[in-house]
Formats: structure tokens, sequence, C-alpha cells
């Protein structure tokens, strides 16, 4: 594979060849490797390395055009610039994206650790012992139907024909189990764990192996649940899935495009209950995948959301910055329309509550763990969603696990009805949240 | 005794040193044999019992016009090549950009060493695979010319501005609208150790809206596409007119909707993406896939009565344009018409070489996959209920209350056989009437349960473009159904 110096040759040459003055590449070279087992033997291993990248290309007239590709040779990147360069006849005569101003400000001083990739045979073996020990946990739990152990090398690099050039090196791993329980007479039960760190040594194996075999056992006592309204707990996870899914709120590309929640006058506005606080930081520590810079090379930062409850700020590329009158934040991808997305989210408590809760005490209340077919149950543009969720109706403490059930309500408004907000965050792969409560969601139950 | 002359020169490793192996990057013909024989047989002389390798060229491009300026025209070129070793039943999958003797000799010899094998030393004997003559579907049906004759970027330009222009006329309370476009021109080449060898180019195309509405603090959320897989002219002739005002007339509808009540509802079902609740509820379940991970109550039913025996099932590949079909699937096995389910009966399961050879259930032409990035699994390809006997107006007669499904959102089915899907287009049905629109409804339910309760099926059966993630990867498919009654099913609501 070629080097980030190599491929930046490549294109000062191809640019030069065809006449192009103006252009940046974003791209990644990846090497991963992910095992799957089954009852003790490697089912399928995967293995591959592959680079990509994304050119664009300004024509004579300051129009842009955009081509991927994932032929990084010198061929490849002629063919990609060459077709970059048509496609900038069609591009956009208003909001022409631009470099981002910040493309050679300093980034972040992260030192992430790299983990070098851990031998085939030692996923294998790690796996097969994490299936054994998930079937020997409990006599119910006759399979483990989904897991996996991966690792990946990412390199990843932007540079523009201005001088910017950035590059850095992360490695991750990551293991799932989902164990399936048979009872005779009883339906079967499914629940699972996912853990993502640095690299296979530091993988928590163990509270992966305790969060599945806890959760799997937990659904054993399963029922139906009255339809009705509930105060629901979502866990960190399941709240902070539903954030993700909204997150055209607080979305700049969102706003500009009308398809948002929010519009441009909604900042300083009240949006959430004062219990309720959101920070996006891709470097906090937590975040194994921290990355130092966006798509366009913009260095990444801690953007305060939500802020007691008022929307504070939106995040942004250097475009939407731009229209809007403000910094980028370092959430850009670069395409033939630059997008906006978040990195890592920390949710925390906001004002002062007044009253405190907990599932120890609480009753008639529904815990919600995960919350399923998010593509399909939540309409973004709308506001509402319908979503089937794993969970527990809880009671002093005891949770009987719900056997199919689906929690439906309006986004915005359940923002508004979070009537606590736990201080311990859980660490998930996608941010930081505590255990959110909110007042008088409809639930549907099964039958 | 005479003795015949050797037919071909016998190989030993050390000879590959002094091959040309130069296969054309840019073209995936007769004349990648040498290189793929020759690799195979050095996958075969390592040991394995199986090798494969799937070369993929990619060209897709995607437009979008925003209200009335184009704002994203976005091409992709991809090469890239996969190679599969099978050691008994355990396999292991490595895929690569590089698409020199090297790279995929480099690529068979990671796989092979995942697989505990190395590739013959020097002066080994070396047996190249004997593949058949190239099964050439491409040149054999005309599509080596389909990419030039697609539309151009201004065309696709021209369309999508005059479409939402159309669009921006019938609709009200716009806030957004948008007409989408893409094409995904792929040339697959498949070679593997049992000899095949075969070429195919896929054109797939899809085209449509997604319109935003909106008054205060009503909102409505309408999407609609239309797809197609061999016709290079199709964006061209689409009838954007009709679409638009299919959509306008849906948004309008549902702006001021109520959302659903939640409760258990007789629905009726419409037809085309209605197909959607089989694929959820039913045609994932008889993947070979769900046999292996034990993950389908339908394992060992084969030859039982699982569904309302009013109801048949098919998966094919093979309906003109429909958007799963395929000639060939990514194995290289023509495409099929599979019996799924005939008059309730479990029929036969959706198999793949690998789901095959660890369920013994044959091979269906089911293998398939999103690129060379993934190994390929079974997968539907063109799902759907066949025709019934009732008339439409037959089943909406036999619902004192309950709901019609119009437009479908996407679904899932969990490892435990439970399904959920959303329904964009609501209406609640009263007295076999249709009163009033819905919004906000979720359809979840248990695979076994809900296929007995599928009672009447109409004669109107149609096809919808889908797209399908799974396994391996994000694959089009058809999903399709006449109109059908559900007895009762959990609407989840408000």
């Amino acid at each position: 594979m070629p080097t980030i110096q190599d491929i930046a040759a490549y294109a000062e040459s191809s640019a030069k060849k065809l006449g192009i003055v103006k252009y940046d590449v974003y791209g990644s070279s990846v090497d991963e490797t992910s095992v799957q087992v089954d009852k003790g033997d490697p089912k399928q291993v995967k293995a591959s390395n592959r680079s990509s990248v994304i050119v664009r290309v300004w024509n004579p007239d300051g129009k842009v055009g955009v081509t991927s590709t994932s032929d990084v040779d010198p061929l490849g990147m002629d063919l990609a610039l060459q077709t970059a360069q048509e496609a900038s006849a069609f591009g956009v005569d208003d909001h022409i994206p631009d470099f981002s101003p910040e493309a050679v400000a300093p980034t972040a001083d992260v030192q992430v650790e790299t983990v070098p990739p851990a031998p085939v045979g030692d996923l294998i073996s790690t796996l097969v012992e994490a299936e054994k020990q998930l079937l020997a946990a409990h006599p119910a739990i006759a399979s483990v139907p989904y897991n996996g152990l991966a690792q990946r090398a990412i390199d990843r690099f932007y540079l523009n024909s201005a001088g910017a050039l950035r590059q850095e090196a992360r490695s991750y791993a990551s293991l799932y189990l989902y164990s399936k329980t048979e009872q005779e007479g009883r339906k079967p039960r499914s629940a699972g764990a996912m853990r993502v760190n640095r690299g296979l040594p530091l993988l928590d194996i163990e509270g992966c192996l305790k969060e599945a075999t806890e959760k799997t056992i937990s659904h054993l006592d399963y029922d139906k649940v009255a339809s009705g309204k509930y105060r629901v707990v979502f866990s960190g996870e399941a709240f902070l899935s539903l954030l993700g899914a909204f997150s055209n709120m607080y979305n700049a590309q969102s706003v500009l495009d009308n398809r948002s929640l929010s519009t441009a006058d909604s900042l300083g506005t009240v949006v959430a209950s004062p219990l309720l606080s959101v920070y996006d930081d891709a470097l906090h520590p937590e975040n194994v995948s921290a990355e130092t810079f966006d798509g366009e090379g913009t260095p990444t930062r801690r953007v305060p959301i939500i802020e007691q409850g008022v929307l504070t700020q939106f995040l942004h590329s250097a475009g939407t910055a731009k229209r809007m009158g403000t910094s980028p934040t370092g959430h850009a991808s670069i395409g033939a329309k630059v997008s906006v997305g978040p990195s890592y989210y920390q949710v925390l408590p906001g004002a002062e509550a007044s009253t405190e809760f907990s599932l120890e005490h609480a009753k008639n209340v529904i815990f919600i763990d995960d919350l399923q077919a998010l593509h399909a149950g939540v309409n973004a543009l709308q506001g509402s969603f319908s979503l089937p969720f794993d969970g527990w109706l809880v009671n002093d403490g005891d949770r009987t696990s719900i056997e199919s059930a689906t929690v439906a309500g309006d986004f915005r408004e359940l923002l508004k009805a979070i009537v606590h907000i736990e201080p311990e965050a859980e660490i998930t792969p996608g941010g930081l949240c505590p255990r959110i409560w909110v007042d008088a969601l409809s639930i549907t139950g099964e039958g | 005794m005479t003795v015949a002359p050797f037919p071909t020169p016998l190989l030993k490793t050390n000879d590959l040193l002094q091959r040309d192996y130069a296969a054309p990057r840019d073209r995936f013909d007769s004349a990648w044999e040498a290189t793929l024989s020759t690799l195979l047989g050095l996958g075969r002389a390592a040991g394995a019992d199986f090798v494969e390798f799937f070369l993929e060229r990619n060209n897709y491009i995607s437009c979008q016009a925003e209200d009335d300026a184009i704002t994203s025209l976005s091409p992709r070129l991809v090469t890239g090549a996969g190679v599969r070793v099978f050691r008994g039943q355990a396999d292991c999958y490595v895929s690569t950009n590089d698409l020199t003797f090297n790279g995929l000799k480099a690529a068979l010899d990671k796989a092979l060493a995942i697989m505990g094998l190395t590739l013959p030393g020097p002066h080994t004997n070396l047996a190249e695979i004997n593949l058949e003559l190239l099964r050439d579907y491409a040149t054999a049906k005309g599509k080596d010319g389909w990419l030039s004759q697609c539309s151009s970027m201004q065309e696709m330009g021209d369309v999508l501005l005059a479409a939402n222009g159309a669009l921006g006329q019938k609709a009200s309370h716009v806030q957004s609208r948008r007409a989408v476009y893409f094409r995904d021109w792929q040339e697959v080449l498949v070679a593997a150790s049992d000899g095949t060898f075969a070429r195919d180019i896929r054109l797939t195309q899809s085209v449509g809206y997604n319109l935003l509405c909106a008054d205060g603090e009503h909102r409505s959320s309408i999407g609609q596409r239309a797809g197609d897989t061999s016709d290079p002219a199709f964006l061209r002739q689409w009838d954007y007119a009709t679409a638009a005002a299919d959509v306008a007339e849906s948004a309008g509808k549902m702006l001021y909707a109520d959302y659903v009540e939640s409760g258990s509802y007789p629905v009726i079902m419409a037809n085309k993406f209605g197909g959607v609740i089989f694929h959820e509820a039913c045609g994932h379940l008889l993947e070979t896939t769900q046999i292996e991970r034990g993950t389908t109550p339908f394992i060992d039913k084969k030859g039982q009565k699982i569904a309302h025996e009013n109801l048949t099932a098919w998966d094919e590949g093979i309906s003109p344009d429909a958007f799963g079909t395929i000639d060939m699937d990514d194995e290289g096995m023509p495409a099929q018409r599979t019996l799924l389910i005939e008059n309730g009966v479990l029929k036969n399961f959706l198999s793949d070489r690998a789901g095959s050879m660890r369920t013994g259930h044959p091979r269906t032409g089911s293998g398939r996959r999103q690129g060379f990035t993934y190994a390929a699994a079974s997968r539907m390809r063109n799902t759907y209920i066949a025709p019934g006997d009732y008339s439409v107006e037959e089943l909406f007669a036999s619902v004192e209350k309950g709901i019609y499904c119009k437009q479908m959102g996407g679904g899932s089915v969990g490892p435990t056989g439970q399904f959920n899907f959303a329904v964009s287009e609501a209406y609640l049905i009263e007295n076999g009437q249709i009163t009033k629109p819905l919004k906000g409804a979720t359809l979840i339910g248990e695979a076994t349960e809900i296929m007995d309760k599928i009672s009447m099926c109409s004669n109107d059966l149609d096809l919808a473009a889908g797209f399908c993630g799974s396994i391996s990867g994000s694959i089009y498919v058809t999903v399709g159904q006449p109109h059908l009654k559900v007895d009762s099913i959990t609407v989840g609501g408000r």
C-alpha cells in the first residue's frame, strides 16, 4: 500500500498534469481482522487491507467536484482527479465549500497509544474461551449465535494544495457476545454486551462476559406488560442511541437544509429539562477512537450542545460555520455535500435535582436497556419514535423482563419530560451517559 | 505403445517467477484465466479444501437535487478482490485493493496462514485449476455497453431538477424537497477451485423523492423510490410527474394525521412494499445463515406447516428488471426461482455455498454480498407472497375496526424470531371503510405466530425495490405481496 506521502505526491503530480490548481484529499488505509466462533471452533475469519480516498477539485470558476476511489496508485489518482474535475462543472453555485480556515491550525496534543495487532490465533482462542465461559455461565444459555472479536489499525490523513497535511494512526479492538437461551416450554430469550478498546490486551473481556451473562439471565423471567403510560428509565446506551437518531436537532447542516427539528433561531432556547446537559467531545479520554481532526482537517474540540436544558451550540463544518457566522467545530465529513455528525457524546446532569430517584425504590417503572430498529422506528424529521426495546418492569428493585413491547413518543417532549439524571455515567462506545428518567411515555405490550 | 505428449507443460512453483501474469485491471475476461487458475492451484496445493476468488470493479454515482439546485454529485470508483479459503467447514475471507498477481497471492497467503496452511515451497508440483470456459453473462446478455448508455451527469441533473420542480408544484406546506438518484455499475468475476469461472455486469439504479412538509407543529415526511436492474435508460424514462403527485398526496394526508392508538388490531397490508412483513418476519429466518446460528424457529420445519394454508411464498432472482434480480449470484451460480412456502408448508431454505456445506440444504443461487470486502452469505433476492383468490374489497369488508398500512418503513428481526417494522402511512379502517390517516405506528410480533395469521391474500401482487442489510452488507432486494389481511397484530403507538 502507498504511504500518505506517496498519495500526496501522486495527487500533486496528477493535478499538475490535469491543470488543477486547487484540490484536497481525505483518506484512510485500514488493516483489520475479525473472527467468529461456533461451539468452540472458528467459524469465519475475515481480514482486509484496503485504502480509500476522496478528492475535491475546484475548477477555474471556483466550483467543486468530488470523487472517491479505492485505487490509490498513480493511475487511480489520475482517474479520480479527472472525474472530480468533470463533476465540478455541476458543482453548486451558492455556498461553495472551501478549505477549512483551521486546516493548518494546531490540533490537540493527544497521546493515543496504538497497540500492535494480535496474532489471529490469539483472537480465535480468546473468543473460543469467552464463548465457552458464557455457555457455562447458566444452564439456560444454549448458544452464542452472534459473537465477534475484531481488531483494526487505521491511518487517516487530510491534505490540500495549500500545504495542509495531517495524519494520525489509531488501533481498536472490539468484542461482542450475544447469547440465546432455550428452556422447555419457554420462549427463547437473548441479550448481549460489547466492549471496545485500543487493542486486544486492553479489552475488558471479563466485564463483557459478566454483562452478557447477567443480562441474558435477567430476561429468563419474562412477562407481558400492560399497555399504558409509564415512567421510563433509559440506560445510557439507550438514551445515546435516541439522541443520535435525532441529531438533526443540533446539526448545522440539517438546520440550513430545513431538515431539522431546530431552526437557526433555536439557539438559546429551552429544548430540554434544566436537568440535562449534553456535550460532544471527540477528545474525551474515554473515547478510544479519539480523532484530532475532522474530514476537512479542522481540529476537533469539546462542544457544548445543551447546557441545563438550553440549546447552546450547533455542530459545524467549515461551510456551515461560515454561513452562520461562527467557527467550525471539527465535525465535518467531506463529500460532494459536506456532512456534519457527532463524535463522542458526554451527557451530564445539568441543574441540581430537587428529587432523587432510585430503581431500588421505584414502583412500576420501565427500565429500557436497549432500543431496537432505530432505522425504521424513528422519524427524525417529525420528531417521533415508536421502537421495540429490551427492558424490564421494575418494582422496588425487582426486575421482570418484558416479553415484547414498544416505546413511543415525541423526542422534543421527551427531553422536556426528563425528571432525573443519575450521577454515574455509563461508558459506551458512543459516549458517556448516565441513566435518564423520563415521565409518561407510551408503552405498548404485545397481546 | 505410444505415449501421448502432455497437453501442457507441468508446472512447479519456482516457474511462477518466470511467468507473466499481468491481467487487465480495467476488464474482467478470459485473460484472467491463467492468473486465477494458478492462484487457485496454489491454494489447493497448500491444503485448502476449497478456494474462491471474487473480483469486483464498481463505478457508482449519486446525484441529489434539493429544492431547485443540484447539491451533490458524487462518483465513486472501486476495485478490489476477496479470496475465500475453506478447510473443512471453517472458512476465512481476505480482501484487498491490490489486483496484481502478487497482490492476490499475498491475500491468498494471508488467508492460508490464518487457516494454518502455507503456500507450497519452491520446486513443488503445482496443479493449476482447470476452469470452465468463461460463463460470461455480461457479453451473452449484451451488458458490456450498459455503462456508456446510462444518463450523463448533465442528464442526471436535468432530470432531477425537473422532477423536483414538479414536486414543488404538486405539494403544499413544503419545508424541504429532495429528488435523489444513484447508479451502481458493478462488474464481477468469480473463479473457484471447483472450476467455476463466471463474469457478470450488474446495473442497479434507483430514483425517488423525499418530501418534508410542515405547518406549525404538524409535520409529515414521505419518501418514495423506484428501482431497476437492467435498463440504462431507466432515469430518462422515470415518470416523475406521477411519482410527485403520489408523494405530495401522501404528505398532505399525513400532515395532520393523528398518532395511532396502541393496541392489537386486524391489519390490511398494502401490496408492493407491504411485503416487508414477509421479508422480516419470515424471509430472513429461511436463510441458512440463520440455521447455522440456530436463530430461526423454522430450523427443523421443512415439510411442515408454518403458515396459513392460504399463503404461498417465493424467492427468486429472475424477474426482469426487479431490484433483486441477478443472472448469477456472487458465487457464480445461476439465479433460481425458489419456492419457500406452498399453501403454508415450508418447502425450501435459501442457501449459499457455506450454508449448504454446513446445513445440508441445497444451494439456491442465493450467495450474495455488498462488495468485495464481504464473503457471500445466503440472502434474499426478489421475495414475495403469491397472489390469492380474494379481491381487495373483500379484505376491507372483513375488517370492522383495524389499520390499513399503505406505506411501510423498514424493519428488523431479532435472534429469537421477534420482528418489527414501521408504518410510514397508515389509515384507520372502520366498518370496512378508510376513515382517517394515522401516523407513528410500529408493528411487532413473533414470526412463528404471525405467519399463521395471514388469512386473506388478494389477487393484486406487486413488487417494490428495497435495501436489505445483513451479514454480507447492504444488498438490493425486492419485496412484494398482494394486499393481505393479518387477523391480529400488536400496533405500537401512543
